[in-house]
């Protein structure tokens, strides 16, 4: 019933081909009303995901002053000093009002491990990461609903128990038992392709010769996160179908004398791939975390890496800003996310729009 | 009787039966045929598979009995893996239920709440409590229950929505009961069908981000775990990828017979449904 726990959302199904192609500018407005009403509640989650960063910060043991003497050395009264200086001994309240008004100036605060503003430190790695996830979402949405179709063309065939079986057991590989086999097989074996990092160090290479570089040190990672999602896009996508193939205009669409391939892709693939889109949102965040595991397998200098660091520093602020540009991106995303829906659903936010 | 009829129907469901069974009496007896440290030396290091029968498994990089580390394993595994589960459950179905019986102002905070948890990356979370906190098996299980409430939360407060209208919760209103005891003793048992549905997929989560932490080295360091064992093997992995690889292998299968055995069920009870 269940394919795996998200698929819950409803197969969607439209077949008014008229509505299909609203005019630009009701989608547009549309679209609008969809980003404000998300904007406000994305400012409230924001929020709640601070004051819970904050709350964590709270509990760590120590505090920034602590963490700084550790560093540079200092006596009683320059730990004093500090604590007054960086407002640390006043009410927790004044303490969560002035990290707020801090990142509100988007000040992330100082990291020790890297003795560099946090901001810099997110910002120098957040590109790679995005790289990573942007390749590996790729990967697994567009293998994941190919072979979805594949298999839901033909519902309770060998090939759709085949593929099904083996994405599950895909799905259950831990990404960094993958990560460390295809490492084995590809890199220490085959010598195909290189071990880790992000590109071949002190290599001096510009241009496309780097970007040639950096993409074969990308194979191994992307191919590691994104393969074990594939499995959430396959089986999303033949259970939509097999959903779609008892609908009416499926026997509608038979009766017409279409041919089956035409069926299969504009009828019941399209009915079936709107919730994948929908996935890809709330896929988003999960990525983020498996990307920590595959990034430390693989040595790739991203956001996840940055965040095992860290951890090994024992530097809680800056894993703490890991999590606030986390939450971010995840914000960012699913809301691209919903408006690239309101664009393919005429009727997201049609009520609204008084269409 | 009927129903483990149809449970094992499927040959996918007796897989999955099987590895779990098989998974359990590991657990179990673990401390029967490996009595003593799991983690004390046993032989000479890195010794390889099926060399020496009294360690069939060999031996890891500080010579203890690999054979010995997975069993043991099995239990830290399991045990992590269903107390984490069953807390993700608990805390979710409360929310939930709450969040879907009071409607309002309770409501929105508690969805909000929900949501905010959602944003953070679950595993990003809980390599933040555990490195805060500091690794022991019950902080880890804290740090997946955190990361894996959202989901059940979401699906009992859709099933409150639809069950607070019934008659029965009318009826129980005008006897006089307490709102509380109306939500937790009426309502709450009635929604819980569909949030156990998801046990499967949390328990298998759980288990994958337990190993995941335990690679990273946030695991209790006081127990054998899996994903401990794969990141002490990572070490040798050239020379010696069986240590890496023996507990792999556990950890999938582990996992996908968890799957197996949650389809099952969900299966048999599926066609429940439409045959009444």
């Amino acid at each position: 019933m269940i394919a795996l726990a998200y698929s819950t959302v409803g197969v969607l199904s439209f077949e008014n081909e008229s509505s299909f192609a609203p005019s630009y500018g009701l989608a547009m407005t549309r679209a609008l009303i969809l980003l404000r009403r998300r904007l406000v509640g994305s400012v409230f989650v924001l929020l709640i995901v601070v004051i819970g960063s904050f709350l964590l910060l709270e509990a760590a043991p120590g505090d920034a002053v602590d963490a700084y003497i550790v560093s540079t050395g200092g006596d009683a009264g320059m730990i004093e000093l500090l604590r007054h200086r960086w407002g640390l001994d006043q009410s927790e309240l004044t303490r969560l009002a002035n990290y707020l008004w801090a990142l509100l100036h988007l000040d992330l605060g100082h990291s020790v491990t890297f003795s560099r503003p946090i901001r810099d430190v997110i910002l120098e790695r957040l590109p790679t990461t995005l790289i990573l996830m942007g390749s590996a979402t790729a990967l697994s949405f567009g293998l994941g609903s190919a072979l979805g179709i594949y298999a839901g063309a033909a519902p309770g065939s060998f090939r759709d128990r085949f593929l099904s079986v083996g994405s599950l057991a895909l799905y259950a590989v831990p990404g960094f038992c993958l990560g460390l086999v295809l490492i084995v097989v590809f890199a220490v074996d085959l010598r195909w392709l290189p071990i880790g990092g992000i590109e071949t160090i002190a290599s001096a290479k510009t241009g496309l010769e780097r970007a040639a570089d950096i993409a074969t040190h990308l194979v191994l990672p992307v191919s590691a996160l994104g393969v074990i999602y594939l499995a959430l896009y396959l089986r999303m996508m033949r259970a939509g179908m097999a959903e779609a193939w008892r609908q009416d205009f499926v026997l509608a669409a038979r009766a017409r004398g279409l041919p089956r391939r035409r069926i299969v892709l504009a009828h019941v693939a399209r009915n079936a791939l709107l919730p994948l889109v929908t996935m890809l949102g709330l896929q988003s965040a999960q990525m983020l975390g498996g990307s920590v595991v595959i990034e430390s397998v693989f040595a790739v200098p991203g956001l996840g890496r940055l965040a095992q660091e860290a951890v090994a520093g024992r530097d809680t602020p800056l894993l703490l800003g890991i999590i606030l540009v986390s939450a971010v991106l995840v914000i960012v995303i699913n809301l691209l996310v919903d408006l690239a829906y309101a664009f393919l659903d005429p009727r997201v936010g049609a009520s609204e729009a008084g269409a | 009787m009927n129903r483990l009829h149809r449970f094992f129907r499927t040959p996918e469901a007796i897989a999955g039966a099987l590895i779990l069974a098989l998974l359990v009496a590991m657990a179990l007896a673990a401390s029967l045929l490996f009595p003593g440290d799991p983690q004390a030396i046993a032989g000479p290091a890195l010794l390889p598979p099926f060399q020496d029968w009294s360690l069939p498994l060999g031996t890891d990089r500080l010579g203890r009995d690999v054979l010995a580390e997975l069993f043991h394993g099995a239990r830290t595994s399991l045990a992590v893996g269903l107390a984490a589960a069953a807390a993700a459950l608990l805390i979710g179905t409360v929310v939930g239920t709450l969040a879907g019986f009071a409607g309002g102002l309770i409501d929105e905070v508690l969805m909000r709440i929900t949501d905010a948890f959602q944003t953070v990356p679950g595993f990003l979370l809980a390599l933040a409590f555990v490195s805060i906190v500091g690794p022991s098996l019950g902080v880890v299980v804290v740090a997946i229950a955190l990361s894996a409430w959202t989901g059940p939360a979401r699906v009992a407060r859709a099933e409150v929505l639809s069950i607070r209208e019934r008659d029965y919760v009318a009826g129980a209103r005008v006897i006089g009961m307490h709102p509380i005891a109306i939500a937790f003793r009426e309502v709450l048992p009635n929604a819980l069908p569909p949030v156990l549905a998801l046990s499967s997929v949390i328990v298998a989560a759980a288990i994958l981000t337990e190993a995941a932490l335990s690679f990273l080295g946030l695991g209790d360091p006081n127990r054998v775990t899996w994903g401990g064992m794969i990141a002490e093997g990572r070490t040798v992995l050239r020379t010696a990828p069986y240590l890496s690889i023996v507990p792999g292998i556990a950890l999938v299968l582990t996992v996908l017979g968890v799957y197996l055995a949650g389809e099952g069920v969900v299966e048999s009870s599926a066609v429940r449904r439409s045959l009444s």
